[in-house]
């Protein structure tokens, strides 16, 4: 028995990966020591102190500034390029055109690689040819950046048009299946959907459309680059050191080794802020004229060059038993993407694990359209999947004359409906629950424009938010442990303002037994250990795993380190734990010592220690899953249409949330671009040209302040036993349901179902 | 953007000196326009002659009006006592344009002069009359969702996005300019054009005249004056449509005297004289306000993107006037 008992308490205390499938859950995933507490953000005070160095203001010596030259067509030849006004005006160090770019490979697409980082695999300034509206086609260095802005101007370039896909409805006819959306299937099928949905009492069946958009980080996209003989250094705003290390080595043929990628701070990131033609294109220039040189985009050449969320076109069919659970559920449609390209838009994903139903299929399609490669945005896919299938189950709980969460309720899954996988955790129903309460749901007449203020129709609707959980495969950290009892944890990820660099001091502190002012977090550097992209709300995961791992070999190297005359001696790394800036028996918390006197009594300075986190063996075993409740309520005036959000509400299910502070901002953040979403954000495409039209925040409609109301966030803080620290990204899950949540509540005031984002006055006149 | 040339103008005079020594020069306000449309090689001078050195005063005259300098920067104008008292609709007008930021910078002859937000002005890549006559124009089978319905042509269908000219429109404002023929003076409702075959020329402004001064005349019912705009969003967007009104009504609940102005809808500040007429003597009925905004719209035209905005015009036109009749106690 005792023996037995004993074998349990070392399975509970051991670390690496102990919380992976078959293993036991992270002992630190239900304690309450720093771990949750709303700790500001380190680099809070840099940042409005003006002292975090971005990337555009790295000076460097000889420093020469870029701009660039967009192509005004979106597919053709540039027939003639007259560079000689450009070269003659002030301060003009390089032209560089196709003719004189530095031979490159394209950047290798996307998940074709571990490390690759392509967006969209084309070459970049290798041809004369043009492949969307808005190409690069020249750039200009020059000794500041006005000069370098007006050179631009005078460069006179004439094309060959030839005939461009621009207009979806045209590519649409022509869309294919790609092998895979993002490594999933891109159909499945189970049952007879379509008969089902016949056969059904109920059922809905409905196409809605959601628009481009384009990424509005605070910092535009830029890089201080410099080469120093075949060793190139990157000061970069990125969400990917080593991916854009990697790939830059193969694109200019160098070692990845050679690369050196630094990104201490990012001014915003949302899945923009990857390896784009810019950062390429100013190493080229580098290369070539053997200067440093600065790209900072202008807001207009954000737009041109960095693509955004692209438009799709979605069905979604339900058809429901008189009980209230589902006979069918269809989701399908077509994305609008160019013809190389690695995101597929995955609206169809949260219908893969959201409700059960007798029969399910899903499909995605794209299209080959000559349009700038879109890339992620904040829960791409997710966000206006749920726009589309929230929406619809709204529509169907209207026509059952169920209350739309009492819906939910009772087609809540028991296992993943398409992968027949257990849920790993799963509070859906709770999240709904709590949130329906604060929010005062039952106040919701089901009747639409059944509550008014003066001009002001008022209506309420809600929506699920979803998003998987990941963990990138790959990451490693190091841990140094100083003599003065001090612990540095590096490991090149990424600090966007989410607060990873708060999170992960407050995890290393709690994990080291050490107080949270002795520790740091060193990362956005390739010269220490490498990291995973910050993408997919997977990093915190990532890095979480990664720094329990290291902490295990940091143990078993302590123990060695205080050998015989410790009061450590003898005990093996599953007999002790971390505590009061030492080690300490388990059992006996007097059979201690510091980590200060262990490494003195050894005569080091420092013990280094560095690990790499298990694979991610958890996710596939489970089906693992954010979930969340969104609760709108909308004013809408009778006379103008104009919508006002008036109160808004999350309430996710996150498993563990790590810092109360940083998180909100996070959910909070994810909600109102998902306002935004809902209400005014389109990017003009003009399907004449190709051209992006409105490439101005004056033009393109983020929310204002007045947009935003009061935002409510709680959370159910159940830890998922099957992630490292319990704990799920959660960057992305805000913005989804936000889109259906506001348009079911303006459902509820008016009458009228919008199926078209954005939800403009005009739809509702 | 083009190397250019500075001055800074110490009076009209001055200004307008500078502005004749270059073929292509430019008055400089606030800079919130001009340099944007530098920036994107729209607007090309060889001279900029900074214009917010010269006086910006606010001056009661003698007969209840005000006057304001060009100068005068937009929020100086929209915290005036005696604006916000006298012309509220005018206060509101500025108040709904742009943001905090803009409106410190921005000067009342920059805001008059300012050019329209059409996308496709914006963007040299499009063909766009306005910059270059007989070119063409990618709006009107393009996105129009903020351009004109009304006195529009085949040739532009551009809007002028001012909030502030709308309401000076509606308070019968007074343009003063000093150019190189000496002093002269428009009614602002005669300062900008209907776009016709030449939407490049846009106002009557000859070449290198100068807005010295704005005069808003005594205007007693214009305590009772609103600017009602309806946007995209909350606050900082232009007008789709926007409705600045003032209503007189007698003791038997008949329009005495009416102003109304319409934005976001034509090529210039829109005064809605035909509404105006409609109205005065008839009893202040939602019926009559009905009535009054069919008649000013009777012309309107709508693309494929803004049609929406020939009903929402008249919806928002007898709303603000519904409200302001409620205030002075008459009406439905
Ligand atoms: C993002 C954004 C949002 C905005 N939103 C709104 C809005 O919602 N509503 C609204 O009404 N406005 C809006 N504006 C426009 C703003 O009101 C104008 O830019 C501003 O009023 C222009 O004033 P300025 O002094 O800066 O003009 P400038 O930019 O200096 O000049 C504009 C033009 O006026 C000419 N000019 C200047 N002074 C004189 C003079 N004394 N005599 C003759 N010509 C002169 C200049 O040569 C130039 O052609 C917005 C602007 C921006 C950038």
């Amino acid at each position: 028995m005792s023996i037995i008992m004993d074998v349990m308490k070392t399975a509970v205390r051991l670390a690496p990966g102990s919380w992976l499938p078959g293993g036991t859950p992270d002992p630190l995933m239900n304690k309450h020591g720093l771990i949750g507490k709303p700790a500001s953000r380190i680099d809070g005070p840099l940042k409005v102190q003006g002292k975090a160095r971005f990337a555009a203001e790295v000076s460097l010596p000889g420093l020469v500034y870029a701009s660039l030259l967009y192509s005004t067509i979106a597919r053709g030849r540039i027939a003639t390029l007259e560079t000689a006004e450009a070269e003659a005006a002030p301060g003009v160090a390089l032209v560089m055109t196709y003719r004189n770019a530095p031979r490159m490979a394209p950047p290798p697409l996307m998940m074709s690689a571990p490390k690759a980082a392509g967006a969209s695999g084309l070459p970049i300034m290798q041809d004369a040819e043009i492949r969307w509206n808005g190409q690069p086609v020249a750039l200009v260095l020059a000794q500041t950046q006005e000069q370098a802005d007006h050179a631009v101007s005078l460069i006179r370039v004439t094309y060959a048009v030839a005939p461009a896909v621009t207009s979806f409805d045209a590519a649409k006819a022509k869309a294919r299946t790609p092998e895979n959306i993002l490594g999933e299937p891109s159909s499945i099928e189970i049952g007879d959907a379509e008969k089902a949905l016949k056969d059904a009492a109920f059922k809905v069946d409905l196409i809605y459309r959601t628009p481009r958009h384009n990424h509005n980080a605070i910092e535009l996209h830029a890089a201080t680059v410099a080469w120093n003989g075949d060793q190139l250094t990157v000061h970069d705003a990125t969400q990917m050191v080593n991916g854009t290390a990697w790939t830059l080595a193969q694109v200019f043929g160098v070692k990845e080794e050679q690369v050196r990628v630094l990104s201490p701070y990012v001014g915003g990131g949302f899945g923009g802020k990857g390896l784009g033609d810019h950062q390429i294109l100013a190493i080229a220039a580098s290369r070539l004229s053997g200067r440093p040189v600065r790209i900072l985009l202008s807001r207009e050449g954000v737009y041109r060059v960095v693509g955004g969320r692209t438009t799709t076109e979605q069905r979604v069919a339900l058809g429901a038993k008189p009980d209230g659970t589902l006979a069918a559920l269809i989701h399908t449609g077509v994305a609008a993407t160019p013809t190389r390209n690695v995101c597929p838009e995955q609206f169809s994903f949260p219908a893969r694990h959201l409700y059960a139903a007798n029969a399910i299929k899903v499909a995605q399609q794209v299209t080959d359209m000559d349009m700038l490669a879109n890339i992620f945005m904040r829960a791409p896919g997710e966000s206006v999947g749920t726009y589309a299938l929230e929406c619809a189950i709204d529509e169907l709980a209207e026509a059952m004359q169920l209350d739309p969460i009492e819906l939910r309720r009772r087609i809540e899954p028991e296992k993943d409906p398409t992968s027949g996988t257990p849920f790993s955790s799963r509070h859906l129903v709770e999240a709904y629950r709590h949130g329906a309460e604060r929010f005062g749901w039952d106040r919701r007449d089901p009747t639409p424009r059944s509550r008014r203020e003066g001009e002001w129709l008022i209506g309420m609707g809600c929506a699920t938010a979803t998003y998987p959980y990941y963990r990138m495969p790959g990451g490693a950290a190091r841990i140094r442990l100083t003599a003065d009892g001090r612990a540095i944890v590096q490991m090149a990820s990424h600090e966007m303002g989410m607060g990873t660099a708060t999170v992960q001091a407050q995890h290393a502190a709690e994990r080291l037994g050490l107080e949270y002012e002795k520790v740091s977090f060193e990362y956005g550097d390739t010269s220490l250990p490498s990291g995973t992209l910050a993408g997919g709300s997977s990093q915190t995961a990532s890095i979480a795993a990664a720094i329990i791992a290291v902490s295990e070999v940091l143990t078993k190297e302590l123990l060695k380190l205080a050998g015989n005359d410790s009061p450590l001696a003898g005990l093996k790394p599953d007999e002790v734990e971390a505590r009061d800036g030492g080690l300490c028996h388990v059992d006996e918390p007097g059979r201690f010592e510091s980590y200060v006197s262990i490494l003195k009594r050894a005569h080091r300075d420092e013990l280094v220690c560095e690990a790499e986190a298990p694979q991610p063996f958890e996710m596939w075993k489970y089906s693992m899953h954010s979930y969340g409740a969104q609760f709108c309520e909308v004013r809408v005036n009778a006379v103008t249409g104009e919508i006002r959000v008036s109160r808004f509400l999350g309430s996710f299910d996150c498993g563990r949330i790590l810092n109360a502070k940083t998180a909100t901002s996070q959910f909070k953040g994810g909600i109102i671009m998902g306002l935004g979403l809902a209400l005014s954000e389109e990017t003009l495409f003009d399907e004449r040209s190709g051209r992006i039209m409105n490439p101005s925040l004056a033009e393109y409609h983020v929310p204002v302040h007045m947009d935003v109301p009061a935002i409510e966030v709680i959370w159910t803080d159940i830890p998922d036993p099957h992630s490292p620290l319990g704990a799920h990204g959660i960057g992305e899950i805000g913005i989804t349901g936000v889109g259906a949540a506001v348009a079911n509540a303006v459902y509820n005031a008016t009458g009228k179902r919008i199926r078209e984002l954005p939800i403009t006055l005009d739809k509702l006149l | 953007m083009r190397p250019f040339l500075y001055e800074k103008a110490a009076d009209a005079a001055e200004a307008v000196h500078f502005f004749a020594q270059r073929a292509q020069a430019k008055y400089l306000g606030g800079g919130t326009n001009l340099v944007d449309l530098m920036r994107e090689n729209i607007e090309r001078p060889e001279i900029v002659i900074d214009v917010t050195g010269l006086s910006r005063e606010i001056r009661d005259v003698d007969d209840g009006g005000l006057v304001i300098d060009a100068g005068t920067k937009n929020t100086t104008v929209a915290s005036h006592r005696t604006v916000r008292e006298r012309y509220p609709v005018l206060a509101q007008a500025i108040l709904a344009g742009a943001s905090a930021q803009i409106r410190n910078m921005a000067t009342v002859g920059g805001n008059l002069m300012q050019r329209t937000r059409c996308y496709y002005f914006y963007d040299d890549a499009a063909r766009c009359n306005k910059r270059e006559r007989g070119k063409g124009c990618d709006a009107i089978e393009g996105f129009n969702r903020i351009h004109a319905i009304l006195g529009a042509s085949s040739h532009c269908v551009a809007t002028h996005p001012s909030d502030m000219c709308v309401a000076l429109a509606a308070l019968d404002a007074i343009v003063y300019l000093e150019g190189p023929q000496g002093a002269r003076h428009l009614r602002l409702v005669d300062l900008h054009r209907l776009p016709g075959d030449t939407p490049d020329i846009e106002t009557e402004l000859r070449a290198g005249e100068l807005i010295t001064a704005v005069e808003i005349p005594a205007l007693p019912f214009a305590i009772r004056s609103t600017y009602r705009k309806v946007r995209d969003r909350s606050s900082y967007a232009f007008a789709l449509v926007s409705v600045a009104a003032a209503l007189d009504v007698d003791d038997k609940g008949n329009v005495r005297d009416v102003r109304l102005a319409l934005g976001g809808v034509a090529h210039k500040p829109w005064r809605a004289t035909a509404a105006e007429q409609a109205l005065r003597g008839a009893p202040a009925s939602e019926e009559n306000f009905r009535r009054a905004a069919e008649a000013e719209l009777k012309d309107a035209v709508g693309l494929a993107g803004n049609a929406f905005k020939i009903e929402l015009a008249k919806r928002v036109i007898v709303n603000t006037l519904q409200k302001l009749a409620m205030e002075s106690g008459a009406g439905s």
